[in-house]
């Protein structure tokens, strides 16, 4: 593990802020009291890997809130808008425009279904190529007329499926993160159950990455994982390999994949849908505070700088 | 004749071979013929008899490309590091060195400076002969690097793809390699340079999701598969007949996610065309 990286990141923004003499004062020192909180969690003791298996066990929990269970907790006038203005309206990905604490927000979230009605109609939640296009139109809305972005995800991987393969699936990926990286207003994601590979990444290239505690983000599902490189259906090897890939919050934390952490009620946000609406409310209200009135060429050049720098390499 | 003709048919879907052992890799997996390595050579790594492209390696296929005398390798010391010190069934640390000795790559994409048909380009090349072609934190820093070289110059990049996807070794790394190449075409683009992607057989997962399916023009070669998920996944998960073609250039090309299937013999004058037409459009920046 390469703590440090992230661990540098945080002190470093830590400092600049603590340097700062603003009259927003408070607002500063909140975003002080939270870093110094997510440096207190990349020195606790990261999980083993039998908890590694409880964050995925609990990620995928059945009775885990999904988007719209957040949207009708934390945003007000919620409207939610439909279609890709090419094909189709994919039920597997939501957007919509809602107010959220004085400001009205864009907001793109992956759906799952709480029963197999449901899960049919929203395909498991796994988006085909028009749920990333209607998310792409989405953005463009937020980018005209100034809306910060949010971004739920919850998703277990891409579709493998032969409509999503005609329809052009890796393009629509790679497309939805170019436009990502080019918007210049406020963007905030956060995984909230699974964010899986190429469908987690297409909607997740934000200014502020988040994740819940209990939430898992991953390269490969497990039992992907397994199959592959383990050449394997077994428990026991979907469960290393669940260990192997590290997808918990605390490694993503210190692997400087995501920003922070953001707590859940005790056991897992399945066991109240309030609390864990708050507590997640506040750290995206938090979030887009911190990055409202930066020009919008700045919030672009940074995330962009973000991604140009990540990985670990080293030389021969 | 006619015999000729059955011989091929009786050889058309071959399983790896007979006797459960490795096929020469200078048997047409399609048809079974078998080449002498200069008649290939001379081939350009393609069946004469059935129009199969050969995988090349990276090497092959800057020396197919490039104008004799052309290519500098730039950014060669890069290697991985093991930041989850991961193990599947050996070390990642293990996996690596050894796709180092069987390649004499230091990793599975090689970039640099060159000029096809007398404009110069920078070429970014993935190898699949290295652990599948497979896009870490080298890959995508070397392919940032190639676009970053390339705004600086003026020039376009020429970009050729064979990957099974993302460096799953790399765990979360891997997938972060996405936004980080496609970020790298965005700042290359409005730098005003140009991306040619050539999409060789496979390129598939996080290179089609990424930077292989942002080129201002796209073309693959024949046969290539070019989809997300592989036909394998895509079967077993949704128990559909899936048609032959499935994932393949010829299909996406009717899908209209390619631009042109163009066969290895035309490609270098395929990419010299493209030069041509975007070789000075990049100092507006």
């Amino acid at each position: 593990m390469v703590p440090s990286e992230a661990e540098l990141r945080l002190r470093e923004r830590l400092s600049r802020l603590r340097s700062l003499r603003l009259p927003g004062g408070v607002r500063v020192s909140r975003e002080v009291e939270r870093l110094e909180g997510q440096l207190e969690r990349l020195s606790e003791e990261p999980p083993s890997d039998d908890q590694i298996w409880r964050q995925v066990e609990l990620a995928r929990h059945e009775e885990r809130p999904y988007t719209l269970d957040y949207v009708e907790r934390i945003f007000e006038d919620f409207i939610e808008l439909h279609g890709d203005r090419t094909r189709a309206d994919d039920p597997s990905v939501v957007v919509g425009l809602a107010h959220f604490r004085g400001r009205t927000v864009a907001l793109i979230g992956n759906q799952k279904g709480r029963n197999l009605k449901e899960r049919v109609h929203r395909n498991w939640g796994m988006a085909f190529p028009e749920g990333y296009r209607k998310a792409m139109r989405v953005m463009e809305l937020a980018d005209r007329h100034g809306f910060p972005l949010i971004s739920l995800v919850d998703i277990t991987g891409a579709n493998p499926g032969l409509a999503a393969e005609q329809h052009g699936q890796g393009g629509a990926i790679a497309r939805s993160q170019a436009r990502m990286l080019r918007l210049e207003v406020p963007t905030v994601a956060c995984i909230i159950g699974e964010g899986g590979s190429g469908g987690a990444i297409a909607t997740a290239v934000a200014d502020r990455v988040l994740m819940q505690e209990h939430a898992i983000y991953t390269v490969i599902s497990p039992e992907g994982a397994a199959a592959i490189l383990w050449r394997s259906e077994e428990e026991e090897e979907k469960r290393r390999a669940a260990a192997a890939f590290k997808p918990d919050a605390r490694h993503c934390l210190a692997l400087g994949v995501i920003d922070e952490i953001v707590p859940e009620p005790d056991g897992g946000a399945q066991n109240d849908y309030d609390e864990a609406a708050r507590l997640l409310g506040t750290a995206l209200s938090d979030a887009l505070e911190v990055l409202e009135g930066v020009p919008g060429d700045v919030l672009r050049r940074r995330r962009r700088e973000r991604y140009r720098s990540i990985g670990v390499v080293t030389t021969a | 004749m006619s015999a000729r003709y059955e011989v091929s048919i009786e050889h058309k879907h071959e399983p790896e071979s007979a006797d459960g052992g490795k096929r020469h890799p200078n048997t047409c997996p399609r048809c079974g013929s078998h080449y002498r390595d200069d008649e290939l050579a001379a081939t350009l790594r393609v069946c004469p008899h059935c129009g199969y492209h050969f995988p090349l390696r990276a090497t092959e296929r800057i020396l197919q490309l490039v104008d004799v005398g052309s290519f500098v390798e730039e950014s060669a010391e890069l290697r991985s590091d093991d930041p989850l010190e991961f193990f599947d069934l050996r070390p990642y640390k293990e996996r690596l060195a050894e796709a180092e000795v069987a390649t004499g790559l230091g990793e599975a994409i090689v970039i640099g400076q060159a000029a096809v048909g007398g404009t110069p380009c920078e070429l970014s090349v993935l190898d699949f002969a290295f652990m599948g072609g497979s896009m870490g934190s080298v890959v995508g820093e070397k392919f940032t690097r190639a676009c970053e070289s390339a705004a600086e110059r003026g020039i376009p990049v020429v970009s050729v793809t064979a990957s099974g996807g993302a460096r799953m070794q790399e765990g979360i790394l891997s997938l972060m390699q996405l936004p980080k190449t496609v970020c790298a075409v965005e700042m290359l683009h409005d730098a005003g340079g140009a991306l040619l992607s050539v999409m060789a057989h496979p390129t598939t997962a996080g290179v089609l999701a990424s930077f292989a399916s942002l080129g201002d023009v796209i073309v693959a070669e024949p046969g290539a598969l070019t989809s997300f998920a592989g036909p394998r996944v895509v079967a077993q998960t949704t128990r559909e007949k899936l048609p032959d073609d499935f994932g393949l250039a010829e299909s996406n090309f009717r899908y209209g996610h390619l631009d042109a299937i163009v066969p290895r013999s035309e490609l270098r004058h395929y990419v010299a065309r493209f030069l041509r037409l975007f070789g000075n459009g990049a100092e507006r920046g």
